[in-house]
């Protein structure tokens, strides 16, 4: 293959998820995937396309519905030296699990004294938009981000799918791989162009913990996550063309939180709009508002603004879902009024 | 299996006893005021397991160093009994930077890597990480096996009956212990569980299951043995119930009101004196022995306490420590 097509290869979010999880469980034996769904099927939204036909039934589990008692087993695995990749179908489904989540995975390296290390990925499909209602539309990454013991990570693009999903498996703590079922590139949901791009055959890795400025501008910053920057920089784009420069900081994790790229761009713009597809209240815009507002808050010229879903659960009907959703007009109307 | 050794059963037995008694001295000893669960040397709650010796005992004289044990917030008779360092899990009891865990699990929470030991203060929630354990020793190629212990009404919960199936299912190398000693803190088990025998809930998941009626430290390690060995030779899973017997409070400090009559039968139920008067009938065990064996425990605690309390304390700042590897 020539260097030319090497750069012009273009999969989807879930093919270079697949291709990360591939390319590592050719490199170590211990990593192994389970989950529902994630044998022949290749995962509801193709996480691990392709992974059964080539590591075969013994490294990619399909489970029962158990999610206590694989994800319980998942962590027990990584204790005893496994690496695990753990699939938890939706991520509003922590319900059934979130002792093993949160008590177990997140707590055993520090309850231990820093003794007992847990290697292992959970991975879970997160968000809304395709009108699946309140049970299976969440994104709560806030959530997990605000209890201790758990690397959040939330790609937006192929290329920090594949790259976060090696460093994750690679990571000695459990780490926590949202991923956005908008983001994905599936066939079968509305196209986000975003969602297919350039994927470098080879192995990589994407730093946890480092944001991206995906779209360098100057007089506001867009702070997200996840398939709102994908959003975010469609509208960059309609607005430079209305001449608003955008910047737009896509975070990449939750946790560890890159404050340094954050601040540097409010620094820069002074003006910032967070837009976050989880709840509003105590959550993510709020954490990065304090975050500036600790460090200084005279770094802005306008009052900080915020855009995610009004605490409210997430509705079925398509108008009453796209009114709550952080959409591509509600992130423009945001702009201008910090342009205003 | 291992070899039945009478005396070893019988000296493990007291070496819990003699722990346990001590700390249930020394938790009450300095706490003012007393009512107050937070104050003295040995801070927060605590799970004692006196008369439970024979559950421990019996299965851990079966394993070997590289098996697993998951237990639960009544955890120090399995600690001790799989070869956790007295020391070590007295420091952190003691909440001192010399602990297993350098003061920041306490007593529901020890985690012993080196002897693949860990607990958990959620009830039935040790099954599924014994499970991933097994998992990994099948993975491996040992014939390591995980134990995981719980209590009767932790055989109500979800995770346990998820556990059940997935062990079953994938045929792993666990063994499920169950202790019933009759109260989910106060609630009797005829209040709880609809069945008379968690061995018929094995049976429903496709595995051995054996319930021992009578607290006989050596019928636990019979029936652990086998249930060992059929895990080690990959046959799977395997479930055993023990009636055993809460012989103090659910944690230090439970008046245990609540449990009329059934306080007033205790000391004659105690497992150890009944098993001293078995083995004398037998003309294993001598009067000096057993005073022998009760001094060498006592000794090896008074060492224990002493570590813990000569240990130095964590600092504040070290609570930042060990979010992440």
């Amino acid at each position: 293959m020539t260097t030319t097509e090497t750069q012009t290869r273009r999969i989807t979010t879930a093919k270079a998820m697949a291709e990360g999880i591939a390319l590592e469980m050719r490199r170590d034996p211990d990593v192994f995937v389970m989950g529902e769904d994630v044998g022949p099927y290749g995962g509801i939204f193709g996480s691990t396309t392709d992974l059964f036909d080539e590591f075969g039934a013994d490294r990619v589990i399909d489970t029962p519905i158990s999610e206590t008692g694989f994800i319980g087993a998942g962590i027990g695995a990584a204790v005893e030296g496994l690496r695990p990749i753990v699939e938890l179908m939706f991520i509003d489904f922590y319900g059934v699990c979130m002792d093993q989540i949160t008590n177990h995975m997140a707590k055993i390296h520090y309850e231990s004294g820093g003794n007992v290390n847990v290697p292992m990925v959970l991975m879970s499909a997160t968000g809304g938009g395709y009108s699946d209602a309140a049970q299976h539309s969440q994104c709560l990454w806030g959530t997990f981000a605000h209890l201790p013991g758990i690397k959040v990570v939330v790609p937006s693009n192929p290329y920090d799918a594949k790259g976060l999903m090696i460093s994750a498996i690679r990571d000695d703590n459990p780490v926590l791989y949202l991923f956005h079922k908008g983001a994905q590139g599936l066939v079968w949901m509305e196209k986000n162009p975003r969602s297919i791009g350039h994927v470098p055959e080879e192995s990589y890795t994407v730093p946890i913990g480092e944001a991206a400025v995906a779209r360098e501008g100057t007089d506001v910053t867009i702070v997200t996550l996840s398939l709102s920057v994908q959003h975010s920089l469609d509208v960059a784009e309609q607005l430079s063309d209305e001449g608003v420069s955008v910047e737009v900081v896509d975070l990449r994790s939750l946790v560890p939180l890159d404050t340094g790229t954050i601040l540097e761009s409010v620094a820069k713009t002074g003006r910032v709009l967070v837009v976050d597809e989880d709840y509003k209240s105590f959550g993510v815009t709020g954490e990065i508002a304090a975050v500036i507002a600790e460090h200084d808050p005279t770094m802005l010229t306008k009052p900080f603004r915020r855009l995610a879903v009004p605490d409210v659960p997430i509705p079925y009907a398509r108008v009453l879902e796209q009114g709550i959703l952080p959409t591509r007009d509600k992130i423009a109307a945001g702009v201008k009024d910090l342009m205003s | 299996m291992g070899q039945l050794n009478r005396l070893d059963l019988y000296r493990q037995m007291v070496r819990i006893r003699q722990y346990e008694s001590r700390i249930l001295q020394e938790y009450h000893a300095d706490k003012k005021p007393a009512w107050d669960i937070g104050a003295g040397l040995i801070p927060g709650e605590m799970h004692l397991s006196a008369g439970q010796e024979p559950v421990a005992v019996g299965v851990c004289a079966n394993l070997k160093k590289g098996d697993a044990i998951t237990a639960p917030h009544r955890p120090h008779h399995f600690a001790l009994a799989h070869g956790v360092d007295m020391n070590a899990m007295t420091a952190e009891i003691y909440g001192r930077d010399t602990g297993l865990c350098r003061g920041k699990g306490g007593h529901m929470h020890l985690f012993d890597p080196e002897n693949h030991f860990s607990c958990s203060g959620i009830i039935g929630q040790g099954y599924p990480v014994a499970c991933g354990q097994a998992m990994a020793f099948k993975r491996k190629g040992t014939d390591h096996v995980a134990v995981a212990v719980a209590g009767d009404g932790a055989a109500n919960q979800g995770a346990f009956h998820e556990s059940l199936n997935l062990a079953a299912l994938w045929k792993l190398p666990v063994i499920f212990v169950i202790e019933d000693n009759d109260w989910a803190i106060s609630v009797h088990r005829s209040f709880s569980t609809a069945n008379a025998s968690n061995a018929d809930r094995a049976v429903g998941y496709g595995m051995p299951g054996v319930r021992i009626e009578n607290n006989d430290v050596e019928a636990v390690f019979e029936a652990a043995g086998a249930a060992i060995d059929r895990a080690r030779a990959g046959e799977g899973p395997s479930l055993i119930e023990v009636h055993t017997l809460r012989l103090w409070g659910h944690f230090e400090g439970d008046a245990q009101a609540y449990r009329g009559a059934d306080l007033e039968t205790v000391d004659e139920r105690d497992p150890i004196p009944l098993y001293a008067a078995a083995l004398t009938e037998l003309g294993e065990l001598s009067e000096g022995q057993i005073e022998s064996i009760a001094s060498e425990a006592a000794a090896e605690v008074d060492a224990a306490i002493t570590f813990a309390t000569s240990s130095p304390s964590p600092t504040a700042d070290d609570a930042l420590l060990h979010v992440f590897a």
